[in-house]
């Protein structure tokens, strides 16, 4: 016998005609009407934001940073006494990024940064940071052993390269400028840039090489 | 800061993570860009949201909470809320009910048509 159970039915349409989101999607929802009807937001700089940061700011600006300091040694020393200042003459230097540090890789030394206490990142020149920075198992085990973090992303160091850990903060922010690859002479900032990878200028990629000798 | 090394062994291997979205859903993406516009328009300051997003974090760490972005987002979420709750009138209340009425629009919204409230001043 089939049973008409009103409750059940309204429940069923309710599940048929609704695409409810998750928690967390409503809290969010509420968070932006109530920030907007408050006049602290506004829905269009928050899309535009979002837009931004999911489609043009990646690694590309701070790999041109790199490349213009490859290519300018007066850029060069520029950034590394005054990170924030030289990247603020391309404009690419955001409001809330706080203060910028350059640390150079060299033969010797080869830098790795992390933040222990949250995600703080130079997401105005890097983009929103990768899923792994911002895990718990890295911000650990990042200063505990950098080595073996680094050999997890395929970067071994030998023993004679000291590895110089940064912990950033909301305040001071780092970009590793990596080392440029031999035989690079002849290529222009553009073409240097394209070999610049986001993780390089983390410290969890190291040597960067042309990708024809990749492909050889 | 002593993190749970049980996230450790949650995690799969790092470099795994690398080619990961950003992003798994746009909520994130909303959050983070709310926090971010707020930082700008001085609601809280960055080392105020640095501090409170650590904190979370830490007790997400502490709970052994499973070490994913899903993980770090709902931190983030968590401190959003709680800082707009210090530095403004919006308090959790507030932000419940406004929750509740999100809820019952969707849920009174035959598929296919934008969900919107019924505004009313708060």
């Amino acid at each position: 016998m089939v049973e008409f159970n009103a409750k059940k039915v309204a429940e069923l349409h309710h599940h048929l005609h609704s695409h409810l989101p998750s928690e967390s999607a409503l809290r969010v929802k509420a968070l932006e009407t109530l920030l907007v009807a408050k006049g602290l937001i506004n829905s269009e700089s928050i899309d535009a934001w979002i837009e931004a940061y999911t489609e043009d700011i990646g690694p590309k600006r701070g790999a041109q940073v790199v490349a213009k300091a490859w290519n300018d040694e007066d850029f060069r020393q520029r950034l590394v006494q005054d990170g924030s200042s030289a990247i603020d003459e391309l404009g690419y230097l955001g409001n809330a990024t706080g203060h910028l540090k350059v640390i150079e890789n060299t033969k010797s030394v080869h830098n790795l940064v992390v933040c222990t206490l949250c995600s703080c990142y130079p997401f105005s020149i890097l983009g929103i940071a990768p899923a792994w920075y911002k895990a718990a198992a890295y911000r650990s085990r990042a200063v505990r052993d950098p080595r073996g973090v680094l050999a997890e992303f395929g970067v071994q160091i030998s023993n004679d390269i000291e590895v110089r850990v940064w912990d950033s903060t909301a305040e001071l922010r780092y970009l590793v400028l990596p080392q440029r690859p031999s035989n690079t002479e002849a290529l222009s900032e553009d073409e240097l840039a394209s070999l610049v990878t986001r993780n390089s200028m983390i410290g969890t990629d190291r040597d960067l090489i042309k990708k024809e000798e990749v492909k050889a | 800061m002593k993190l749970n090394d049980s996230n450790d062994k949650a995690l799969k291997p790092l470099v795994d993570m690398d080619g990961d979205p950003i992003f798994d859903e746009a909520w994130q993406a909303q959050a983070l860009a709310m926090a971010d516009s707020l930082v700008k328009s001085g609601l809280f300051s960055a080392n105020d949201w640095s501090n409170a997003l650590g904190q979370s974090l830490k007790e997400s760490a502490n709970r052994a909470d499973i070490d994913s972005q899903l993980t770090y987002y709902q931190s983030v979420l968590k401190t959003l809320e709680q800082l707009i709750a210090d530095h403004s009138e919006i308090d959790a209340a507030l932000m419940d009910s406004k929750r509740q009425d999100w809820e019952k629009a969707y849920l009174n919204t035959p598929h296919g048509q934008p969900v919107t409230l019924d505004e009313k001043p708060c």
